[in-house]
């Protein structure tokens, strides 16, 4: 395959690979922890990229498939007995059958209305999951502690989650990377570029922004049950985070949209520099202000990203920067 | 026949922007559409490849009627369109910019060919040295034979140009409509809108005449440019008579 | 029973007009300028502190206070468009979007820093009116007049002022206005201005009727996006008849429903409109 033969696919996997191996290996549970969310972020935003970078609709409101495809996975997992793996897949496959019905509906809008339509998705989500008794309403769902003992303690279900994650934001960037080479990504990155035009070269439009849209939804769905599984309980508030999608926005546009490398660095970066300003007692209560000025001033001045900026001031290095 | 029109009609709310339009095309034809701004040319291409269904009427294409198909539909049948107000993909190489088109248009080549046809259509527009240079790179002129080169990159058996020449200067001109002719000696069928009179006269098999939505001439050039009809239309509107009489 | 129904539907019409009042200031941005104001939440929050702030630190009674809140408003918008808008006004949406985010997020970042997530109130009580059965809050009726009065301000303003002429002439075409010598940036800066000014406005007005914190401004902005879109983005008249709307409707709902399901409604409700027919039931610029 012409894609396994590109320098920039070995980067990306190396560097994602060799770093879960090493916490693997160091067995730190601080280390841990920092790079499941890290880790779990890239796979957000890569995931988000495919919507965004490659097809060019702004979603606003991705989280609410974290938040659907955790709830179901979790309600799987913690009140039907489901092991964990199948209800992980669960979730996400049920989030892109969702994606598919909801994008029926919201993918004919454009630019700004779509942007509106999913926040009003993921606010009307969070609404009536909070309503939803089988979902515990407005409290949420708890696990009960004995679930872990099915994956050898808690210890070693931490362990698993982490593992998890990190295979998934292998695969999603896999995944991003094979889009962006098809000819599916090529047909959807002339969707980005003018949709109107694409159609009349011959892109059936619709059909790929539906597929996007279902590809888009399907990890954070998995990722989704994951977390929440570790987290031990959900909650609407939790799950329907409007912040957290901007943050995932913020990711991609800082590290570099429609790239496959741009949401990997920007999501480490983006994390990295809250977790410092959180534990930083100058900033800890500015952190909010300081990511938006951040970026604010990526928008203003750099808004091809990282990535995107190096890529066009060394062409050559096009190959590798993917 | 390549391409059967019969009474295609399209009205905007008041108004009426083409009536009864009825004409034949045959295959490895150069067709030139001409007529005074505002007389329905591009709302007839717009129903020609899907852009917008006709009230009534209708478009058949090699033998199948492709009336109200939806633009990909209607590519994927072997008509490609370059626009009047070219469309580059910006953020895309000039070399992907043919390449959707090679994808997705008649042949849906995968990738790997699709570079290849890319490659030489970019050859023939002259345009292979700029196939690794960013589409939104490109001054006017190139972008318009980018335009062309990826309604080419479809290997179309249509080919319906709005206006390439718009824009560009005598020896441009010269260039693209040599560049026209090859086209159509590789077999493609051309149907092109144009108000350079001189060129379409030129390079046209016959000429349709398009007035206020209605066909009011079709014939071969000089009986065209004759016709007393035709001046009348565009003696409302002196410029066009002027470059009518010259041409 | 009818009764409560009647009490219920009056306070969401009088509230009706205050949500109309800051869904304005949002479809005025969107009518001129093509930009969806995401900071817009955090302006109507602007809009609450400086009336508490006020009330609190200098005795200045909330209603009157309005008027300086209105050119904090202004002044506010006008900066905001500065630093964040004028950049990006032609670049894609997207980019607008997330200034106007990012912006949120810097003001609403600085407020949490100095002021925290705690309840503020107003307490500038005046009791409550009573027609009959209808039992009516003062404040919610002064709210309602208040937010009336703008609206009727900002008519004359954009129909019987030149600069408001040359706002509706930018609004329409910004490049013949330009052409005809209306400077558009500075007329954007002040449509921007103008917007933010009513959404302050409002954020005021509400303060008078309940409490708030800082992240307040939130849930108004969803509901200023709904009535938006309802009304149809870029129609003030729809915003405003898209307020009242709502403002029933929320009347209406827990009268058959928990309160809980209101949200569902509106943003159901929302989905709808947005893809059934997204230039608003009204019809939009």
């Amino acid at each position: 395959m012409r894609a396994l033969r590109q320098p920039g696919l070995w980067l990306i996997t190396g560097i994602l690979g060799l770093w879960g191996l090493v916490i693997l290996f160091l067995d730190d549970p601080t280390l841990r922890e920092t790079s499941f969310t890290l880790l779990m972020f890239v796979a957000l935003a890569s995931s988000l990229n495919i919507l965004l970078g490659y097809t060019g609709y702004v979603s606003f409101g991705h989280i609410v498939f974290f938040g659907l495809g955790g709830y179901l996975g979790f309600y799987l997992v913690a009140v039907q007995g489901c092991s964990l793996y199948l209800a992980a897949l669960a979730g996400g496959l049920a989030c892109s059958l969702l994606a598919v019905l909801i994008g029926l509906a919201v993918l004919r809008l454009r630019g700004a209305y779509f942007a509106l339509a999913t926040i009003g998705v993921n606010e009307a989500a969070r609404a009536f999951v909070s309503n939803f008794t089988p979902f515990g309403g407005a409290t949420g769902l708890s696990l009960d502690y004995s679930v872990y003992d099915l994956y050898g303690g808690s210890l070693k279900a931490l362990w698993l989650s982490f593992i998890l994650v990190w295979l998934i934001s292998l695969a999603v960037v896999v995944t991003s990377y094979l889009v962006k080479q098809s000819r599916f990504g090529l047909g959807l990155m002339a969707i980005r570029e003018d949709e109107d035009a694409a159609m009349t070269m011959g892109v059936k439009a619709p059909l790929a922004k539906t597929l996007a849209y279902a590809l888009s939804a399907l990890f954070p769905g998995i990722i989704g049950t994951i977390f929440f599984f570790k987290n031990g309980n959900v909650e609407p508030h939790d799950a329907f985070k409007l912040h957290m999608s901007i943050e995932t926005l913020v990711m991609i546009m800082l590290g570099g949209q429609g790239t496959v490398l741009g949401p990997v660095l920007g999501g480490v970066a983006y994390e990295r520099l809250r977790g410092y300003l959180l534990v930083s007692p100058l900033f800890k209560s500015l952190h909010l202000a300081l990511s938006g000025l951040a970026l604010l001033l990526i928008i203003l001045f750099v808004p091809a990203g990282v990535v995107g900026w190096l890529r066009r001031r060394f062409p050559k290095l096009r190959g590798v920067l993917e | 026949m390549i391409l059967e029109v019969r009474e295609v009609t399209k009205r905007f709310g008041g108004l009426q922007a083409l009536t009864e339009v009825t004409f034949d095309l045959a295959a490895g034809e150069i067709l030139g559409l001409i007529g005074p701004n505002g007389a329905g040319k591009t709302t007839l291409f717009n129903v020609l490849n899907g852009v917008f269904p006709p009230d009534r009427g209708r478009v058949i294409f090699r033998g199948e009627d492709i009336t109200g198909l939806p633009p990909y539909e209607v590519a994927r049948r072997g008509i490609a369109r370059a626009y009047q107000v070219v469309r580059p993909l910006n953020d895309l190489t000039v070399r992907e910019n043919v390449m959707v088109g090679a994808c997705f248009g008649r042949e849906r080549l995968p990738l790997s060919q699709a570079a290849r046809v890319a490659e030489e259509v970019l050859a023939q527009v002259r345009l292979d040295h700029k196939a690794h240079h960013l589409a939104s790179s490109l001054n006017v002129a190139e972008k318009k034979r980018l335009e062309l080169a990826r309604a080419l990159g479809a290997q179309p058996y249509l080919l319906l140009l709005d206006e390439v020449l718009a824009g560009l200067n005598p020896v441009e001109i010269n260039a693209m409509l040599e560049t026209i002719r090859q086209i159509r000696e590789r077999g493609i069928t051309i149907f092109m809108i144009e108000h350079v009179m001189q060129a379409v006269m030129n390079v046209s098999d016959r000429v349709l005449v398009l007035d206020y939505g209605q066909l009011i001439a079709q014939g071969l050039p000089h009986e065209v440019v004759n016709n007393p009809q035709v001046i009348e239309a565009y003696l409302g509107d002196p410029k066009m008579t002027q470059r009518l009489l010259e041409g | 029973m009818w009764q409560q129904v009647v009490n219920s539907l009056t306070d969401g019409f009088l509230l009706g007009f205050v949500y109309g009042l800051a869904a304005m200031g949002l479809s005025l941005i969107w009518g001129v300028m093509q930009v969806i104001n995401l900071a817009h939440g955090v302006i109507i929050t602007s809009g609450m502190l400086a009336t508490y702030l006020m009330f609190l630190h200098l005795g200045i009674n909330p209603y009157l206070g309005m008027l300086l809140v209105a050119a904090l408003g202004l002044g506010l918008g006008l900066v905001i468009y500065a630093a964040a808008v004028h950049r990006v006004i032609s670049a894609p949406h997207l980019s607008s979007l997330l200034a106007t985010f990012a912006v949120n997020m810097i003001i609403l970042g600085i407020f949490n820093a100095v002021f925290g997530g705690d309840q503020n109130n107003v307490d500038y009580s005046l009791g409550s009116l009573s027609l009959g059965f209808l039992n009516i809050t003062v404040s919610r009726l002064l709210a309602a007049l208040g937010a009336v009065l703008f609206c009727v301000f900002l008519y004359l303003f954009l129909y019987f002022t030149r600069t408001g002429k040359a706002i509706r002439a930018v609004s329409n075409n910004r490049e013949a206005a330009e052409l005809m010598g209306i400077p558009s940036a500075q007329v954007l800066a002040l449509s921007f201005g103008l917007g933010s000014l009513l959404a302050a406005v409002a954020g005021a007005l509400i303060a008078t009727i309940f409490p708030f914190t800082i992240f307040s401004g939130g849930p108004f902005e969803l509901k200023s996006f709904v009535i938006c879109v309802l009304g149809g983005l870029g129609n003030p008249l729809g915003a405003l008849i898209g307020g009242l709307a709502l403002g029933l409707l929320e009347g209406l709902i827990p009268i058959w429903m928990p309160t809980s399901w209101v949200p569902v409604v509106e943003f159901g409700l929302f989905v709808t409109v947005l893809v059934v027919r997204p230039s608003g039931l009204l019809g939009a610029k």
